[in-house]
Formats: C-alpha cells, structure tokens, sequence
C-alpha cells in the first residue's frame, strides 16, 4: 500500500525532473545539485538513528553529535592545516560521543530520550564556549569528478562530480542496506531491536550488541557532523547543525527505517528545499524569505502526520534491557 | 533411561530483594530422563531453570552440567553445553521468519554473510526428523500459538541441545496439543535427550515424568514417581496442606438479562478481524465462562464489551441500556466491573499507593473528589476497609502496589472492581500466577458476587478454572463462539475438542494440532 | 519508560516521573542536586583556571553582580521568571510522560502575542493586563496543541514535532515582527512598545511576573497532587494502558497537558514581554525554553522545586554577562556548567558513585514462578 504510494511518487518526481531538464538544462542541473547537496548530511545522520534504532535505541542526540563533530572536524582541520586530519577529528569526536551516549542509553539503562536531550545540550555548551572567530580552513575540499561518468547528462553532473563526502553517504547507504538484511550482524542487530529477550536467550549480548552500534553510529554522525563543517559549508558557526539531527529522525521514519528508503526520502526533502529557493530566486512566487526557512521543518511535521501511522518502528526501541 | 548423569545441581539458591526464590535446591537429571518440576506459582521453579540456562546466576551452590562444575554467565555458555530451553513466554522475533528465528544467533555463514538456503534447509530436515510440520519461510507472527511453540522447541534442537528445559509448554495449548506434544517429549527421552519438564498440572506430570520433584516457597519438598503417587498426594506436597481440587459452589439461579450482545465483531492490534458475529448473553446470578485457547479472540472480546476496543454490533446492551460505542468511561458507568487478564499492565499502576489503585476507576465520582478536588480521606478510609475485607498482605495502604505479590495484586484489582457493587463483572485470568490460598480465595469472592446477584463473565486459559466456576461455558475458537454447554458436569475431552476447532457432534478421536 | 524504583509512599513532592530513574528519599532528593551543582562547578572551575584566570576570582565576580546589589537581585528575579515558567511547562509534559522541548517555542510565540495584545489595544488596567497575559497563554498553549493533537490523534512523537515547531516559531516571529507588528518608522525589526496598561509593575526589587511564577508554581505542586485532573496527568504519565482501563481518555490527556504546558511557556514569554522588555523583539529571550529542560530535570519533575532550580539558573545567567565584562571568561561558560549540571542530576554518576544507591534495586517480588 505504501510502497505502491511511494513509487507513484518517485516515478512522477523522475518524469518531472525530465522535463523539467528538456526545458531548462542548467537549472535543473543546479537545482538537483543544491538537492543532493542539502540531503547528504541529512542522508548520514539518518543512518545514525536508523543504526540506533534497529538495535532498540531511540537516539535523540544526533543533533548535539553532529555539532560536536562539525566543531572538531573544522577546528581540526584550521589548527593541523590538513583536511584529513580535520575529518579524523570530527570522526573520532562523533565515535566519542556515541559512546558518551551509548554509556548513558545502554549501560547506565537512563531514558533513552534524556540521554539523548543531554547530549545535545552539552555540545551546545561545549561548542559555544570553546567557539573562536577567525578560523578558515586550510583549503576547500576537493570536487572529484568520475571519468565517463560525469559526462552522462543530468546525471553526470549532479551525481558523479561531487566531494568525497557526498560518494561516501552514498556508499554508507548501500553498505547498511546489505549489512542489515544479508549479514549476521544485521540479523543479529535487528533481533536486538525487535524483541531483545529473545536475542538474549538466542545467546547474542544485547547490551554489548546496542553499545557498540550506538557508538559507530556515533562515528557516522562524526562524517555528517565533518561534511557540514568541511564540505558543506567550509566554516563553523555556533548552533549551525540548525535541527538537522532532529530532521534526520523524521527522515529515517519516512524511510520506514530503511537505508535505501531513508536515501530517498532525505532527497526528496533536499528537491522541496532546491525548487523551492530556485522558485524564490527567480522571483517567480515571492515568499518571504522566513517562509522559505520554515519549509523543511513544516515539511517534516506534515510528513510525520501523515507517515507515522503508517510505519512500524522496531519493537523494542526507546526501552532500555531488562531481564525479567 | 540411562544411568549416564547430564545435571547434577546442589545447594542452589537464589535471592531476590525481599525473598529468597530458591534455598539449597538439589536435583539430578540423567541422560534421556523426563523430570518434571511440579509447584504452584511462585514455587521457584523458573527461577531454578533459568540459573540452569544462564540467565540467572546463582548466589550460593553449585550446577554441574555433564560432570564439569560450571559458572554460566548468560545462556550462551549454557547453549554451547547442550542446554536448550523452551520459554513460557516464547522467546521468538514476530517479523522473522521460522528459519532465522530458528538460527538466530548461531547463523550458518558464509564470511559473514548469512546462507539463507542452507538455513532452510537445515530447518526442514530438522523439524522432518522430529515430526514436526512447519514452515521455514513463514513469518512467525504469521503462526498459531502451537506452531510458534514448534518454533521455539526446533530453536532448542538446531543447537543440538541434550538436555530441554520446558517451562509450562503446556499452557498455551488445547488438550489435544499437550497430549501429541507429551508425545513428541516421549520421543526426545527415547533419542537420548534429558527433558526437565515445568508444569503445574498434576495430570501430565502424572502422565510423563519418570522423576517428580515437588517445589514449594523456593525449596524441593519431595521426590517421587508417578508409580508411588496420586493427584491428592502430590497436590498436598504442592500446597502443604490438603487442598480442594474443585470449587464448592450452590446451583445458580439466573434472573434478567444483564448483558445482552447480538452479532459482535472487533478487530485485533494489527487490523485483522479477531472476533466475528458473536452472541452473548449473561443474566444476573449466573457465570458464563468462556473456555478456548489463548488467541482465539478471547482477549479481544473482552476489550470490546468494556469498551477499551472498537466494535460494531447489532445489539449491545447492559442493562438494557446501549453500549455500542461507548468509552471505557461510560461503560463503567453502566456499573460494569473488570478484572483485566494482564493486571500489572493494566489494571494497576505500580508506583501508586494501593489506595490510589483501589479508586483508579472511581477517583472522580462525587464520594471521592469534590469540584476536581480529590477527598484523600473517603478513598483513604475505602483502601482501609478493602484491604481488611479482601485480605489483602501489604504493611500499609500507602504501599505501592508493585511491591505486593502477584496473589496481593490481584486482590487488589478484585476487590476495587467487586467494591463498586458491579451488576456485571468480565473478569478474564483472575488467578493467572497467582498462589493457591490466593485462588481459593478469589474463587469464592467471584462466586459471592455472583450470589449477590451479579452477572459474571468469566475469561480463563485454565481449563479447569472454567469448568469449575461456571454455571455454563461457552467455547471460543478463531474469533466465534462455537458451542454452548450447560449442565453441571460438562465433558472436558469434548470442550478440548471444541477449543480445538473441531465441531460438536464430531466422533471420537479426531486429532488435532 | 516504566521503570520503577525502591518503594515511596505515595505521590508527595518526592515522587518524581519514573523516566528519572530511581527515587530516593527527601533527604537524597535534596542533596543529590546539590553535589551535583557543585561538581558541576568544579569541573566549570577547571575550564575557567586553564583560560587563566582563577576560578574563584571568576566565581565571585559571577555571584556578586547577581547578588551583591538590589540591581543584581532584580536582574535575577527577572530572569529566573520565565525560566520558572519554562521548567513548570516541561515538569507538567514529563508529568504526563512527554518531553516538551519545545517550550522554547511556545514562549516566543506567546512572547510576540502579548506584545501585539499590548500595543494594538487600549483597555482599563486590569482588563488589558489579563487580556494580554492570556492572549500570551493561548498562543503558547495553541502552538503546543499542535504537538499534542499530532501526538495523541496520530501517534507522532512530541519530540521532534516540538523541535521542530521551535525552528518554524522562530522563523514566523521574525517575520511578524519584521513585517506585520513591525514598529513604523524604525530600522530594525521589532513590535512597537506595549501600552502602559498592558505593562506589569515591578515594586521596589520584586518584579510583579516574578510573584506570578511563584503563586502558579505552588499551584501545580498542588494541582497535581490533589486534583482529580492531576491525577488523570501522573495516571496517564506513569502508567498509560491502566489510565485507558480505568476510563480516562488518554487522548484528552495528553491534549490537555500539551496545552498546559504550551499555556505555562507562554505565560513566561507573555510576562517577559510584559514585565521587562516592554515590546517584541526577536532572539531576546532565546535559550530559555532549553534551560527549562535542565531546570525541570534538576528539580525531577517536581514543581517546587522548580522555584530553585530556576533561580539558580537565573543567577548563573545573570553573573554570566558582568563575569566577560570583568574577567574576559565567555558567558557560554554557563552553558558548560548548566550542562555538567544536567549530566551529574540526570545520569546516575552522582547517584551510584557518590550515594551507593543502585539504580538497579528493584522493589518488585518478581523472578519467582
């Protein structure tokens, strides 16, 4: 029922981007760049609660683990002089905080939700007070673009003549889908998730199992929280994860905790925000620009509305592992 | 039976704060032995098998699994030892399917990649060799109870376990389910396997074990044989004391109509149609009880006549007054009482005083609050009088309720939904884990109601709870009622087939299952 | 979410929500926030000694432009009033088992309400001051409403629709005030100045909103202990399938606390706009929705202690700005110890490792069969 909804709309969006490129070649192309760009960190961070909470944590913190991440990965990067030592920042700082969180989630059994909202109010804290003005980075990171591929059309430039970071989300996409349905960790990890009494029994460690995936989803939250600050937009302000963690959940719910799902969820989000912006722009509607500010997050609402119903969540997330 | 010696535990015991669930518990179990622990409720018995799974670990004593002394820190260690266990409440992942719930957590890999075709394979030659039917693709969520419990049986099995704990297996199925499961277990002790089998129906222990060991307030109190035992003997060493294995009860005389329900139909948690077009009527004075498998829509039912689930129907009155549609709160109003089958999830709150769970239904009428503000001494003074009449074990009123025992729960719900004087009562499990003294004593409070003229619609997987109480049964199978028996002495093999979803006037000896 | 702790009597003023994690007795109650405060401080010292300068220096500074004079004590007061009203607006949702991070939201929405309902209308003292003191509450509890008719009607979780909700507050506020209730005629946006009918009186050091928050405080502590509302609130907050058995419509419930605690928010953003700033302008009162959170936290649900806890806050907040001024440290150090705070109150650290108590002690006579 719901797939058949989401195909309709997948192949009515594809028809429309055709024509809209027969049309107008340039700015589709600009306007599916601005998608895609605007979709990647939001792809990353719902793999991070897709990861949580197919082991049964809600994880709420995907936002203060972003900034936490952001601020690390860019200040790394100013003070080393080296991008690669910028990202290692933000990726190890994201690990650390997946576990910060995975210790109060899983081990110490807290509320999930609190855990979560504490995390995001100590990398405010932390990211504000150690905040300095005057940093940039060292270089802008590098545009890699795919030989032969680039140069099909439409596709070619959107999709293969991008940043590192952008082919990474991609590939982390592919690589959970394949490793939550056809491996044992996958199987494993989603037993956890539905009914951790009987992973228990099956003789899996449930706390061990959530412990460690919260804290590599953290080290994922780290890639997003590093592409904003190093690819997205090549600085750092305080608070400038601007929701997108919290964006990031709505998106794994459409996705029906899927990955591929999530994928294309986040880049339908990403197409309303580029046609939108293209829309103003060009002045052919003329929405104030606070309307156009608002639009991801009444999205995300309406979205919510009209999904949540709809989709079944893990069965044992947002619970903490009792044995009875 | 062979002389070779797979389990030998000594001196086990288990503390939990507040009681002591097992003190210096000695057993041995050998090799292709059927053991059945025998105990009411609350006896210890699956607190005994869980520390010989793992899941529990020991605070004084010793289990020595195949000879070697061993210290197990979670079941995996248990599971490598051959120790496979069938949980009471089955330990399976609904959206799975039958093989992956079978393999999970001992995967047939290929790096780490799972080999599904193998799995399956796996999974059919092994539920073949057993004799048992099901369907590897299948989801489990999918499956009627007694195939889900095939599951969790071949989930012992494919880790090649030789000695099976079973935890009540017999609870969730119909009379001729135990009797091919019973049989099924035969066939396990004949290929070898010890099966440490829990129960506390004294028939099948009767039937199967070829060691007895009573359990009672923690502690093994006797071993016996079926050979040198009876019923009366062993359900005195279960008690301790001579119990009465029936209920004393008058011969009801039923008045007017209370509850009256043509064509009734609900839905179940997933959407799907969980009762269909059932017929019900109670009068005043009289129990109906309602006999059936758990499942077959009898909670569901429940839910829709005290208005907790939607429902359509051509009819429902209480008291001639129309219930379609009405809330929880009205129907309440309609002086309807209702002790649900799942009390610690639904009938009290456990951070709450038990005076606060003794008016969770009736904190706002005018006895108990004036203008939105609550009179704590009426309900405090109600709390007093009903702990007093219901004997109810607790220190004070302000207790919690979750610090009360399953028994003192329970009476806690009985005696807040018999205190409102209900002219009908839907009570579904009443005695479910609960102690003996405490059933005796629920029992003959459910009777009085009756006898004071209320109407009782009494819900039970036990058997043996419906066909004592009721004044007459009604039989439930895949969401319809599908026989009605009166009379004082109903036949149990016809009832079993019935629940069974085999017809009333079918001949002997059609097995289902 | 059901957790539940060593036994408690009943519901008093020590029985904090389940989610909080395990209960403790008045005396625990008190000092576990307290330890966790100072240590929370310690940890702030260090940060502060390794900028250079010396924590106790920057300690005093902090609590003596808060506290050293009846300018201070004003500015305290005044900040800590819709911080009470923030953390009352998150102890009623957690009450009910929600997690409204939204009261941010909510007191902006509120905040620009009260400005229109004071600016645009003339009335008699009284009237006009009630009318724009609920106006601000409606805004608040409507936007709240929001989350809670989503919640309730279609099961979406309160936590991202608030969040999400604070971000759209923020973008529609800016442009009210940017465009409909911009103040003619002035290069920056903001509402015009509120009537003095509309505007609350501060007597001597002690402004009038501040009196406000401390009567509705002492009312929820009662409310939710004593009323037959209250105790559909904790029913449905503790146990959600026995408040739907026992007759209460959880769906209402959770409407209505939503709105309540929308309703409580607003009333700090309305009495803010009102009492102290006299007129809308955007981002003046940002973080106070999400020190509500460690407020409410701090004083585990409880109402009353809600009172403290925000004063704290509220001197903290206060000091933070005279502390840059004289030491050069950054406000923001606030932020680290107001979280530090939160972590050591919310996460057993303090708890197990300082009091021995086991958040794993259960009360239950379970295990047995």
């Amino acid at each position: 029922m719901r797939a058949r909804w989401a195909w309709t709309l997948t192949v009515i969006i594809l028809v429309g981007i055709m024509f809209s490129y027969t049309q107008d070649e340039l700015r589709t192309t600009s306007v599916l760049s601005f998608s895609l760009r605007y979709a990647i960190p939001l792809i990353i961070a719902a793999m991070v609660g897709l990861v949580c909470e197919r082991s049964g944590v809600i994880n709420i913190g995907i936002e203060g683990q972003l900034l936490m991440s952001a601020f690390a990965g860019f200040f790394g990067a100013a003070a080393t002089g080296s991008l690669i030592i910028g990202t290692l920042f933000g990726i190890g700082t994201g690990l650390i905080m997946g576990a910060v969180f995975a210790t109060g989630a899983v081990a110490w059994k807290m509320d999930q939700i609190i855990s979560g909202t504490i995390i995001n109010i100590i990398a405010t804290g932390l990211t504000s007070f150690f905040y300095a003005q005057g940093q940039v980075l060292p270089a802008s990171t590098p545009v890699v673009a795919i030989p032969y591929l680039k140069d099909l059309p439409l596709v070619g430039p959107v999709l293969f003549n991008n940043g590192l970071f952008t082919y990474a989300a991609i590939i982390i996409v592919i690589f959970l889908q394949i490793m939550l349905f056809l491996t044992i960790w996958g199987l494993r990890t989603r037993a956890v998730g539905e009914n951790p009494s009987a992973a228990d029994t099956s003789g899996i460690n449930v706390q061990r199992t959530r412990f460690i995936n919260v804290t590599l989803a953290g080290g994922l939250a780290g890639v997003a929280g590093a592409y904003l600050s190093l690819e997205a937009a090549g600085t750092f302000e305080r608070g400038f994860t601007a929701g997108r963690g919290f964006t990031a959940l709505a998106i794994m719910i459409f996705g029906a905790w899927n990955p591929v799902g999530a994928f294309a969820a986040a880049l339908f989000f990403g197409l309303t925000q580029g046609v939108a912006s293209q829309l103003q722009a060009d002045e052919v509607v003329d929405i104030p620009p606070q309307f156009i500010n608002m639009l991801p997050y009444v999205l995300t609402i309406v979205l919510l509305a009209v999904v949540a119903g709809r989709v079944r969540p893990p069965a044992a997330v947002g619970k903490p592992y009792e044995k009875d | 039976m062979d002389d070779e010696l797979v389990l030998e535990v000594t001196g086990l015991t288990k503390r939990f704060p507040g009681v002591i669930a097992n003190e210096d518990v000695s057993l041995t179990v050998h090799k292709g032995e059927i053991v059945a622990l025998l105990g009411e409720n609350g006896a210890g018995k699956s607190t005994l098998v869980k520390m010989i799974y793992g899941l529990y670990r020991p605070d004084e004593g010793e289990i020595r699994i195949k000879g070697e002394s061993v210290r197990l820190n979670g079941p995996r260690e248990a599971i490598r030892r051959g120790v496979g266990m069938v949980h009471q409440h089955f330990q399976l992942v609904p959206v799975f399917t039958v093989a992956e719930n079978v393999i999970l957590g001992d995967e047939p890999r290929k790096l780490s990649f799972i080999e599904r075709r193998k799995a399956v394979k796996e999974v059919t030659a092994l539920a073949a060799k057993h004799g048992m039917a099901v369907d590897p693709k299948a989801l489990v969520r999918d499956l009627p109870v007694g195939a889900q419990q095939r599951v969790e049986i071949l989930k012992a099995l494919y880790r090649q376990a030789d000695i099976l704990i079973m935890d009540e297996p017999t609870a969730v199925l119909t009379p001729q389910e135990t009797d091919e499961l019973l049989k099924v277990m035969k066939g396990f002790a004949a290929s070898g396997v010890a099966v440490i089998f829990i129960t506390h129906k004294l028939r099948e222990v009767l039937a199967i074990a070829d060691k007895i060991e009573v359990l009672r307030g923690g502690k093994v109190v006797g071993t016996t044989t079926p050979s040198e035992t009876d019923q009366g003997k062993l359900a005195q060493m279960m008690v301790g004391r001579s119990v009465l294995l029936s209920v004393d009860k008058s011969v009801a005389s039923p008045k007017e109509i209370v509850l009256d329900v043509v064509g009734l139909s609900s839905d179940n948690d997933i959407g799907l149609p969980a009762i269909r077009n059932v017929d019900l009527r109670v009068r005043s004075g009289e129990i109906v009880g309602i006999a059936g498998v758990e499942g077959n829509g009898q909670r569901e039912l429940v839910e829709a006549l005290t208005g907790i689930r939607k429902s359509t129907a051509t009819k429902f009155t209480i008291n001639d007054e129309n219930a379609i549609g009405a809330s929880p709160h009205k129907i309440h109003g309609m002086h309807v009482g209702h002790v649900p089958e799942d009390r610690e999830k639904d009938g009290l709150v456990g951070q709450y005083s038990i005076a606060n769970n003794m008016v969770l239904n009736r904190f706002d009428e005018p006895e108990f609050s004036r203008r939105g503000i609550r009179n704590m001494d009426a309900v405090n003074s109600l709390a007093t009088k009903l702990v007093k009449d219901f004997d109810v074990r607790t220190p004070s009123i302000k207790t919690p309720a979750n610090s009360l025992s399953g028994g003192n729960k329970q009476k806690v719900v009985i005696a807040r939904e018999l205190s409102a004087n209900p002219s009908l009562l839907v009570a579904s499990q009443p005695t479910r884990g609960v102690d003996v003294g405490s059933i005796e004593f629920i029992h003959s409070q459910i009777i009085s109601a009756r006898d004071s003229g209320a109407a009782v619609l009494l819900v039970s997987a036990e058997l043996d709870e419906v066909l004592g109480l009721s004044d007459r049964i009604l039989v439930m199978y895949d969401g319809q009622i599908v026989a009605e028996l009166e009379g004082a002495n109903p036949d149990r093999a016809e009832i079993g087939r019935l629940m069974a979803g085999g017809h009333a006037v079918v001949a002997e000896d059609s097995s289902h299952g | 979410m059901s957790s539940d702790g060593p036994a408690q009597t009943d519901l008093g003023f020590t029985d904090p929500n389940p989610t909080l994690g395990p209960k403790y007795g008045p005396v625990k109650a008190i000092a576990i926030p307290i330890v966790s405060v100072l240590l929370a401080f310690a940890v702030g010292g260090i940060l502060i000694y390794f900028q250079g300068v010396n924590p106790f220096t920057a300690y005093r500074v902090l609590f003596e432009s808060a506290l050293g004079d009846s300018d201070g004590l004003l500015r305290v007061m005044q900040k800590s009033t819709p911080l009470i009203f923030t953390g009352l607006a998150v102890v009623v949702g957690l009450r009910v088992g929600l997690f409204n991070i939204g009261a941010q939201g909510q007191l902006t929405v509120a905040a620009i309400g009260a400005a229109w309902a004071g600016y645009h209308f003339d009335l008699p003292t009284v009237v006009h001051l009630t009318f724009a003191l609920g106006f601000g509450m409606l805004c608040g509890a409507a936007w709240a409403s929001i989350a809670g008719v989503l919640r309730a009607y279609r099961n979406v979780s309160e936590v991202i629709t608030t969040i999400m909700l604070n971000s759209i507050a923020i973008a529609l506020v800016d442009y009210l005030a940017s465009r409909t209730f911009k103040e003619p005629d002035q290069p920056i946006s903001r509402t015009p100045l509120i009537s003095d009918s509309a505007a609350l009186a501060t007597f001597g050091v002690i402004p009038s909103g501040f009196v406000i928050a401390l009567i509705v405080s002492l009312f929820f502590g009662w409310f939710l202990i004593r009323t037959t509302e209250g105790f559909r609130f904790n029913t449905v907050g503790l146990n959600p399938n026995a408040a739907r058995y026992a007759g209460i419509s959880v769906k209402r419930t959770i409407v209505l606390a939503m709105a309540v605690s929308g309703a409580l928010a607003g009333m700090g953003g309305a009495v803010e706009t009102m009492g102290v700033v006299g007129r809308f302008e955007p981002a003046f009162n940002a973080g106070l929705g999400f020190d509500g959170i460690t407020i409410a936290l701090l004083a585990r649900a409880n109402p009353i202690a809600t009172i403290p806890a925000a004063i704290l806050v509220g001197i903290l907040r206060t000091g933070a700005n005279s502390l840059q001024f004289e030491t050069g440290i950054e406000p923001e150090v606030v932020d680290v110890i107001l979280a530090l705070t939160l972590l050591f109150v919310a996460a057993p650290i303090v708890s197990r490792y300082i009091f021995r108590i086991n958040a794993k002690r259960k009360s239950k006579s379970k295990g047995r069969s």
